[in-house]
């Protein structure tokens, strides 16, 4: 039966609606906090593909219908050789035939000259993909009114071409492979350089230090204050030591390389690698604070001595922490471009780096060149680039994470 | 200086503690020690929390060292040496008196590596296979892990973890067994396994076991030491004797108010 008192245990009945009302408003702030950094995330993806990929007006020097009835990628050998000593002058095709006779080379590379030499195709305006997809009639509008030669296509900025390609003139035969290879090469120069040394202070600093020393607590102190130091204060640091003042090992010459200045991807590796040596360290620190006590003890308490404990215990333990920590620096190194600029990135470069001591550019340093263009279609080049910075850091990151869960994979 | 191996004959006494001091910075946590620990015993420390039971346990192996605040004076004589003396090396101490902790804290590693690796950094050259079930078989636990020595350590139940950190501490061949509350986290059948270990061990091992439990020291051991605070707040011996002559006829007022539970 049921009894004629209300329930004591309602909401209503145990004042509850009030506290209930202040948890669920508190939810839904937190719950907005996170949707805000999504969609800013999303945003950013969303923008940068709009960019990358979309409708280009390609407007030929010489329209390819007027050199043949077929279409070009049809024809075979000789034809092709007969339009090219039709349209090149004599002079450039003897250059040519010098390079290597016309009729030892391939079909393919044949069609390569006749669009690099006479064709000429060049993008003369492009789209984002939003419009290409929502507003192609008007698209294809005023392509026509304004480049009635033209030809409309779609175009993914971001193209194994793109990848394999390195810099150019126009922008659709630009490419990211001596900027990709020279953040690459960088990034691993960093690790390398900063990764030995953070893990080493960190424990000494855990481990060793006295905190009760005024000179270790100032150490302290300075580290977590580095982290904050503005990027392009480190890029002048490496000027002054890297680029500068250890000019004859960071250009090579001591090395018998044959060097030009300090301005190498070494120094720019080196002062990446100051750049994140404190993030390390803290990062490694905290890693190592949190090794449970009950282990050291369990490790002294065996007649081991302080670097056995360390090696053994501590630093397998903290091992995943690390790396968590590196990812975080990887994350940041291969993103920052002001200590570049003023280590010296080269911005146009088309060979790759092909040693530590060799000129180099990197992605971002790329991305922000094509920015800074007079020309609107290398904005297509700068978004396809950002995405292969934004895959690349996301390759690398993945890699750490494999690395970690491996580590902290315990028997 | 070496600590040299005992002779058999060596019977006076394992350990001796002179006038022991124990200081946190300013404060003075134990007062006064002195008391000799009777070899191939089993010696029990109770007392109310806080009265420097387990600093006291510390100090006999030099765990104290590690505590940056703690300050030891005092001599604690390990065959007639005084392991505090500024030449000796404290991992050598700490090898030859063994520890077992409050909590089981094994290696995040093989229940095998869990043992050979102290024999191991300690220089040990024999066969390990063989170390390893010998020291299994003295604390009971070969035939229940004797199939899976490869497997996670942290995969046991708590009283196996426990002897195996028992296992762990005989595999550096210590001669004495310091052991700080090993049952506390134990369940009663746990708790009395290692009980029935520590009378075995007893035959080879000088033990000594803080406890929280009466009764547990009741059972186990043959001399107990009982441990109070003083009026200020540092840790005192009040009474140490032979165990059934503590329980049944104490010799203090206050050790017969706390073992009769009158205590606070």
């Amino acid at each position: 039966m049921k009894p004629a008192r209300p329930n004591p245990l309602t909401a209503e009945q145990s004042g509850m609606v009030i506290r209930n009302r202040t948890a669920g408003l508190w939810k839904s702030v937190f719950f907005f906090a996170t949707l805000i950094a999504i969609i800013a995330l999303a945003t950013l993806i969303l923008n940068t593909c709009n960019q990358a990929f979309g409708m280009v007006a390609t407007v030929s020097r010489t329209d390819p219908a007027t050199l043949s009835e077929k279409p070009l990628d049809q024809l075979n050998s000789t034809e092709l050789m007969d339009i090219l000593r039709k349209h090149i002058t004599t002079t450039r095709l003897k250059t040519l035939e010098a390079q290597q006779p016309l009729e030892t080379r391939t079909q393919q590379e044949l069609l390569d000259l006749v669009q690099e030499r006479i064709v000429q195709p060049k993008i003369e305006a492009s789209w984002t993909l939003f419009d290409s997809i929502f507003h192609r009639a008007e698209i294809e509008k005023i392509a026509a009114e304004e480049y009635p030669s033209g030809v409309l296509s779609f175009r993914a900025w971001l193209n194994p071409d793109f990848i394999l390609n390195s810099m150019a003139s126009q922008a659709e035969d630009s490419g990211v492979r001596p900027a990709l290879l020279g953040s690459l090469y960088m990034i691993a120069i960093t690790i390398l350089f900063a990764f030995p040394i953070g893990v080493g202070a960190a424990i000494y600093l855990e481990e060793y230090a006295d905190k009760k020393r005024w000179y270790n607590r100032v150490i302290q102190t300075n580290i977590d204050n580095l982290a904050g130091v503005p990027s392009i204060v480190y890029g002048i640091l490496g000027l002054a030591i890297f680029v500068r003042l250890l000019s004859p090992l960071t250009s090579g010459e001591l090395f018998g390389v044959d060097g030009g200045n300090g301005r190498t991807i070494l120094s720019a590796g080196l002062t990446m690698g100051l750049l994140i040596l404190p993030i390390l360290i803290i990062n490694a620190q905290e890693a190592i604070r949190s090794v449970p006590s009950s282990l050291r003890q369990a490790s002294y308490g065996l007649g081991a001595t302080k670097w056995q404990t360390i090696w053994n215990h501590i630093l397998p333990y903290a091992l995943p922490g690390i790396l968590t920590g590196t990812i975080l620096a990887i994350s940041r190194a291969i993103g920052e471009t002001a200590p570049l600029i003023v280590v010296g990135a080269s911005t146009f470069i088309s060979s790759d780096p092909n040693s530590p001591f060799s000129k180099f550019t990197a992605l971002p340093i790329q991305i922000y060149d094509w920015t800074s263009r007079p020309q609107d279609v290398f904005r297509n080049s700068a978004a396809a680039a950002i995405l292969v910075l934004l895959i690349t850091l996301l390759s690398i990151n993945a890699i750490a994470i494999f690395m970690r869960n491996r580590f902290s994979k315990r028997i | 200086m070496t600590l040299n191996s005992p002779t058999q004959e060596d019977n006076t006494c394992a350990l001796e503690v002179r006038n022991l001091n124990v200081f946190y910075g300013n404060f003075r946590a134990v007062k006064d020690i002195s008391m000799q620990i009777e070899p191939r015993k089993i010696t029990a420390i109770i007392g109310p929390s806080g009265c420097g039971k387990s600093t006291v346990l510390r100090c006999f192996n030099r765990m104290n060292d590690l505590v940056g605040t703690a300050r030891v004076e005092g001599e604690v004589l390990f065959h007639d040496y005084n392991i505090y003396d500024p030449l000796v090396d404290a991992v050598q101490v700490r090898r030859r008196i063994g520890m077992v902790f409050q909590k089981p804290n094994p290696f995040p590693k093989s229940i095998y590596e869990n043992i050979a690796w102290g024999a191991r950094i300690n220089g040990y050259k024999g066969n390990m296979d063989e170390l390893v079930e010998d020291v299994l078989r003295r604390s009971a636990l070969w035939d229940e892990v004797k199939d899976e020595l490869k497997k996670s350590a942290l995969a046991l139940s708590g009283g196996q973890q426990q002897r195996l950190c028992i296992a762990r501490a005989l595999a550096v061949m210590p001669e004495i067994i310091l052991m700080d509350e090993p049952c506390s986290a134990l369940d009663p059948i746990a708790t009395l396994k290692i009980e029935e270990l520590m009378r075995e061990l007893s035959r080879n091992y000088t033990i000594i076991i803080v406890t929280h439990n009466m009764q547990q020291a009741a059972r186990a051991s043959d001399q107990t030491a009982f441990f109070t605070m003083d009026t200020d707040r540092a840790g005192i011996m009040v009474e140490y004797s032979e165990t059934g002559q503590l329980f049944t006829n104490p010799r203090d007022k206050r050790t017969e108010d706390y073992i009769t539970g009158r205590f606070g």
